[in-house]
Protein backbone atom coordinates (compact mmCIF):
# COMPACT_ATOMS: atom_id res chain seq x y z
CA UNK A 1 0.00 0.00 0.00
CA UNK A 2 1.35 3.45 -0.65
CA UNK A 3 -0.14 7.11 0.05
CA UNK A 4 -0.37 9.69 -3.09
CA UNK A 5 -2.61 12.96 -3.54
CA UNK A 6 -3.04 13.72 -7.44
CA UNK A 7 -5.25 16.10 -9.13
CA UNK A 8 -7.23 14.91 -12.44
CA UNK A 9 -6.72 17.71 -14.76
CA UNK A 10 -6.48 17.22 -18.61
CA UNK A 11 -4.72 20.19 -20.43
CA UNK A 12 -6.94 18.57 -23.47
CA UNK A 13 -9.48 19.90 -22.01
CA UNK A 14 -11.39 23.54 -21.37
CA UNK A 15 -11.71 24.34 -17.89
CA UNK A 16 -15.31 24.03 -17.68
CA UNK A 17 -14.80 20.52 -19.30
CA UNK A 18 -12.21 19.76 -16.29
CA UNK A 19 -14.80 20.45 -13.97
CA UNK A 20 -17.77 18.66 -15.59
CA UNK A 21 -15.14 15.53 -16.43
CA UNK A 22 -13.55 15.23 -13.01
CA UNK A 23 -15.72 17.28 -10.87
CA UNK A 24 -14.12 16.90 -7.73
CA UNK A 25 -11.06 15.38 -8.43
CA UNK A 26 -10.12 18.55 -10.47
CA UNK A 27 -9.80 20.61 -7.27
CA UNK A 28 -6.54 22.25 -8.29
CA UNK A 29 -4.61 21.39 -4.27
CA UNK A 30 -5.43 17.84 -5.15
CA UNK A 31 -6.52 14.47 -3.23
CA UNK A 32 -5.12 11.82 -1.88
CA UNK A 33 -5.81 7.93 -1.03
CA UNK A 34 -4.29 4.93 -0.05
CA UNK A 35 -4.08 3.14 -2.91
CA UNK A 36 -3.66 -0.70 -2.26
CA UNK A 37 -1.18 -2.27 -4.77
CA UNK A 38 -1.51 -6.17 -6.15
CA UNK A 39 0.72 -7.66 -8.12
CA UNK A 40 0.05 -11.00 -9.80
CA UNK A 41 2.71 -13.23 -11.76
CA UNK A 42 2.85 -16.64 -12.74
CA UNK A 43 5.62 -19.51 -13.81
CA UNK A 44 5.98 -22.92 -12.87
CA UNK A 45 7.03 -24.28 -9.40
CA UNK A 46 10.64 -24.45 -9.17
CA UNK A 47 11.43 -27.87 -8.10
CA UNK A 48 14.81 -27.16 -5.84
CA UNK A 49 12.23 -23.97 -4.00
CA UNK A 50 8.59 -24.99 -4.34
CA UNK A 51 8.25 -21.17 -5.49
CA UNK A 52 7.17 -19.54 -8.31
CA UNK A 53 9.62 -16.65 -7.15
CA UNK A 54 11.02 -15.75 -3.94
CA UNK A 55 8.83 -13.57 -2.79
CA UNK A 56 11.84 -11.59 -1.04
CA UNK A 57 12.70 -10.36 -4.54
CA UNK A 58 9.33 -9.36 -5.62
CA UNK A 59 8.62 -7.23 -2.05
CA UNK A 60 12.10 -6.22 -2.66
CA UNK A 61 11.50 -4.83 -6.50
CA UNK A 62 8.19 -3.58 -5.00
CA UNK A 63 9.68 -1.74 -2.32
CA UNK A 64 12.56 -0.10 -4.41
CA UNK A 65 11.05 0.41 -7.12
CA UNK A 66 7.36 1.53 -6.60
CA UNK A 67 6.81 2.14 -2.98
CA UNK A 68 9.91 4.14 -2.21
CA UNK A 69 9.04 6.31 -5.66
CA UNK A 70 5.42 6.75 -5.20
CA UNK A 71 4.29 6.69 -1.55
CA UNK A 72 3.80 10.27 -0.04
CA UNK A 73 4.25 12.16 -3.28
CA UNK A 74 1.84 13.80 -5.44
CA UNK A 75 1.64 12.06 -8.77
CA UNK A 76 0.77 14.69 -10.63
CA UNK A 77 4.79 16.02 -10.15
CA UNK A 78 5.99 12.11 -11.18
CA UNK A 79 7.77 11.37 -14.43
CA UNK A 80 5.28 9.08 -15.23
CA UNK A 81 2.56 11.43 -15.46
CA UNK A 82 4.02 14.63 -16.87
CA UNK A 83 2.02 13.64 -20.48
CA UNK A 84 -1.06 11.35 -18.64
CA UNK A 85 -3.69 12.66 -16.66
CA UNK A 86 -3.44 10.38 -12.64
CA UNK A 87 -5.96 8.96 -13.21
CA UNK A 88 -6.22 4.78 -11.44
CA UNK A 89 -6.13 3.65 -14.95
CA UNK A 90 -2.96 5.67 -15.90
CA UNK A 91 -1.73 4.56 -12.41
CA UNK A 92 -2.21 1.10 -13.42
CA UNK A 93 -0.35 0.85 -16.78
CA UNK A 94 2.23 2.59 -15.11
CA UNK A 95 2.97 0.38 -12.51
CA UNK A 96 2.73 -2.13 -14.64
CA UNK A 97 5.29 -0.94 -17.23
CA UNK A 98 7.35 -0.53 -14.36
CA UNK A 99 7.26 -4.54 -13.70
CA UNK A 100 7.40 -5.20 -16.69
CA UNK A 101 10.54 -3.69 -17.47
CA UNK A 102 12.02 -4.50 -14.21
CA UNK A 103 11.18 -8.01 -12.51
CA UNK A 104 12.50 -10.80 -14.32
CA UNK A 105 11.64 -13.30 -12.22
CA UNK A 106 8.27 -14.42 -13.34
CA UNK A 107 5.82 -13.81 -15.90
CA UNK A 108 4.26 -10.05 -15.08
CA UNK A 109 0.16 -11.27 -15.11
CA UNK A 110 -1.49 -8.11 -14.13
CA UNK A 111 -1.50 -5.49 -11.62
CA UNK A 112 -4.63 -4.24 -9.30
CA UNK A 113 -5.25 -0.88 -7.45
CA UNK A 114 -7.69 -0.32 -5.07
CA UNK A 115 -8.09 3.24 -4.73
CA UNK A 116 -11.01 3.12 -2.38
CA UNK A 117 -12.92 0.54 -0.74
CA UNK A 118 -15.86 0.94 -3.61
CA UNK A 119 -13.73 1.39 -6.61
CA UNK A 120 -10.92 -1.33 -7.95
CA UNK A 121 -8.83 -1.11 -11.21
CA UNK A 122 -6.91 -4.14 -13.29
CA UNK A 123 -4.72 -4.16 -16.16
CA UNK A 124 -2.38 -7.20 -18.17
CA UNK A 125 -0.66 -5.46 -20.54
CA UNK A 126 -4.10 -5.05 -22.57
CA UNK A 127 -4.54 -8.83 -22.33
CA UNK A 128 -7.46 -10.34 -21.36
CA UNK A 129 -7.46 -10.07 -17.49
CA UNK A 130 -7.90 -14.09 -15.99
CA UNK A 131 -10.27 -14.54 -13.16
CA UNK B 1 -7.47 -2.40 -21.62
CA UNK B 2 -8.25 -1.95 -18.38
CA UNK B 3 -10.69 -3.27 -15.95
CA UNK B 4 -12.67 -0.88 -13.63
CA UNK B 5 -14.61 -2.43 -10.77
CA UNK B 6 -17.15 -0.58 -8.63
CA UNK B 7 -19.08 -1.75 -5.77
CA UNK B 8 -22.31 -0.85 -4.28
CA UNK B 9 -24.70 -3.20 -1.33
CA UNK B 10 -27.99 -3.72 -0.45
CA UNK B 11 -30.50 -5.14 1.21
CA UNK B 12 -33.49 -7.35 0.53
CA UNK B 13 -35.17 -10.23 1.52
CA UNK B 14 -36.55 -13.42 -0.84
CA UNK B 15 -37.43 -16.44 -0.28
CA UNK B 16 -36.69 -19.85 -3.05
CA UNK B 17 -39.89 -21.76 -3.94
CA UNK B 18 -40.67 -23.39 -7.29
CA UNK B 19 -44.17 -23.68 -7.97
CA UNK B 20 -44.13 -26.77 -10.12
CA UNK B 21 -42.75 -28.98 -7.47
CA UNK B 22 -44.95 -30.40 -4.31
CA UNK B 23 -44.23 -28.80 -1.36
CA UNK B 24 -42.18 -31.72 0.35
CA UNK B 25 -39.66 -31.36 -2.95
CA UNK B 26 -39.71 -27.77 -2.18
CA UNK B 27 -38.95 -27.82 1.10
CA UNK B 28 -36.63 -30.67 0.99
CA UNK B 29 -34.65 -28.46 -2.46
CA UNK B 30 -34.63 -25.06 -0.79
CA UNK B 31 -34.85 -26.01 3.07
CA UNK B 32 -34.94 -22.90 5.40
CA UNK B 33 -34.97 -20.98 2.59
CA UNK B 34 -38.67 -21.79 1.44
CA UNK B 35 -39.94 -19.95 4.60
CA UNK B 36 -42.63 -17.76 2.88
CA UNK B 37 -42.27 -15.09 4.89
CA UNK B 38 -39.00 -14.84 3.64
CA UNK B 39 -35.66 -14.21 4.98
CA UNK B 40 -32.56 -11.16 4.24
CA UNK B 41 -29.52 -10.60 3.92
CA UNK B 42 -26.75 -7.43 3.12
CA UNK B 43 -25.79 -8.34 -0.91
CA UNK B 44 -22.50 -6.87 -2.05
CA UNK B 45 -22.39 -5.72 -6.12
CA UNK B 46 -19.55 -5.84 -7.92
CA UNK B 47 -19.41 -4.46 -11.58
CA UNK B 48 -16.99 -4.64 -13.53
CA UNK B 49 -16.31 -2.84 -16.86
CA UNK B 50 -13.34 -3.15 -19.55
CA UNK B 51 -11.86 -1.01 -22.38
CA UNK B 52 -9.60 1.70 -23.27
CA UNK B 53 -8.40 4.26 -21.56
CA UNK B 54 -9.75 7.73 -23.03
CA UNK B 55 -6.27 9.82 -24.01
CA UNK B 56 -8.21 12.69 -23.12
CA UNK B 57 -9.63 12.00 -19.53
CA UNK B 58 -7.22 9.34 -18.46
CA UNK B 59 -10.73 7.62 -17.74
CA UNK B 60 -12.14 4.32 -19.21
CA UNK B 61 -15.47 4.80 -18.01
CA UNK B 62 -16.90 7.92 -15.60
CA UNK B 63 -17.09 6.23 -12.07
CA UNK B 64 -19.93 8.73 -11.03
CA UNK B 65 -21.97 7.70 -13.94
CA UNK B 66 -21.25 4.10 -13.55
CA UNK B 67 -22.30 4.58 -9.76
CA UNK B 68 -25.24 6.96 -10.84
CA UNK B 69 -26.39 4.03 -13.39
CA UNK B 70 -25.68 1.21 -10.67
CA UNK B 71 -27.92 3.02 -8.49
CA UNK B 72 -30.93 3.95 -10.73
CA UNK B 73 -31.09 -0.05 -12.53
CA UNK B 74 -30.40 -2.03 -9.49
CA UNK B 75 -30.28 -0.14 -5.80
CA UNK B 76 -33.42 1.61 -6.52
CA UNK B 77 -35.85 -1.09 -7.45
CA UNK B 78 -33.89 -3.95 -4.88
CA UNK B 79 -32.51 -1.82 -2.19
CA UNK B 80 -34.70 -2.62 1.12
CA UNK B 81 -37.60 -4.99 -1.23
CA UNK B 82 -38.94 -7.92 -1.12
CA UNK B 83 -37.51 -9.62 -4.13
CA UNK B 84 -40.19 -12.11 -4.57
CA UNK B 85 -42.69 -9.91 -4.55
CA UNK B 86 -41.38 -6.55 -5.64
CA UNK B 87 -38.86 -6.74 -8.46
CA UNK B 88 -40.85 -8.11 -11.35
CA UNK B 89 -38.10 -10.71 -13.10
CA UNK B 90 -38.80 -12.81 -9.71
CA UNK B 91 -42.27 -12.67 -10.07
CA UNK B 92 -42.18 -15.77 -11.66
CA UNK B 93 -38.27 -16.65 -11.46
CA UNK B 94 -36.01 -17.73 -8.32
CA UNK B 95 -34.56 -14.80 -6.64
CA UNK B 96 -31.51 -16.71 -6.21
CA UNK B 97 -28.14 -15.42 -6.42
CA UNK B 98 -27.15 -16.98 -9.79
CA UNK B 99 -30.44 -15.08 -10.91
CA UNK B 100 -30.12 -11.88 -9.50
CA UNK B 101 -26.62 -12.06 -11.20
CA UNK B 102 -28.05 -12.78 -14.20
CA UNK B 103 -31.43 -9.89 -13.68
CA UNK B 104 -28.38 -7.63 -12.61
CA UNK B 105 -26.50 -8.25 -15.56
CA UNK B 106 -29.56 -7.79 -17.88
CA UNK B 107 -30.78 -4.25 -16.50
CA UNK B 108 -27.15 -2.77 -16.52
CA UNK B 109 -25.94 -4.06 -19.90
CA UNK B 110 -28.04 -1.97 -22.27
CA UNK B 111 -27.09 0.97 -19.99
CA UNK B 112 -23.44 1.08 -20.25
CA UNK B 113 -22.17 2.66 -23.62
CA UNK B 114 -19.09 4.01 -22.88
CA UNK B 115 -17.87 0.97 -21.62
CA UNK B 116 -18.25 -3.13 -21.86
CA UNK B 117 -19.71 -4.86 -19.23
CA UNK B 118 -17.59 -7.70 -17.88
CA UNK B 119 -18.68 -8.89 -14.76
CA UNK B 120 -21.31 -9.23 -12.45
CA UNK B 121 -20.08 -9.97 -8.98
CA UNK B 122 -23.11 -10.84 -6.22
CA UNK B 123 -22.28 -11.48 -2.79
CA UNK B 124 -25.17 -12.98 -0.84
CA UNK B 125 -23.08 -13.21 1.99
CA UNK B 126 -19.04 -12.11 2.49
CA UNK B 127 -18.55 -16.22 2.08
CA UNK B 128 -20.50 -16.92 -1.20
CA UNK B 129 -20.73 -15.38 -4.24
CA UNK B 130 -21.78 -15.42 -7.64
CA UNK B 131 -20.50 -14.47 -10.72
CA UNK B 132 -21.87 -13.69 -14.45
CA UNK B 133 -20.24 -13.32 -17.26
CA UNK B 134 -22.90 -13.11 -19.51
CA UNK B 135 -24.76 -15.26 -22.01
CA UNK B 136 -21.72 -15.81 -24.61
Amino acid sequence: MFSASHRLHSEALSAAENVATYGKCNNPYGHGHNYVLEVTVSGPVDESTGMVCNLTDLDGFVQREILERFDQQNLNCLPEFRNAVPTTENLCIAIYDILQRGFRLAHLEKVRFEETMMNSFEYAGGNEVIV
Amino acid sequence: MVYLTRKAEFSASHYYHNPQFSAEENQRVFGKCNNPNGHGHNYTLEVTVKGEVDPRSGFVVDLKQLKETMHREVLDAMDHRFLNKEVPEFFHRIPTTENLAISIWQRLSPKLTRAKLHRVRVYETPDLFVDFYGEA
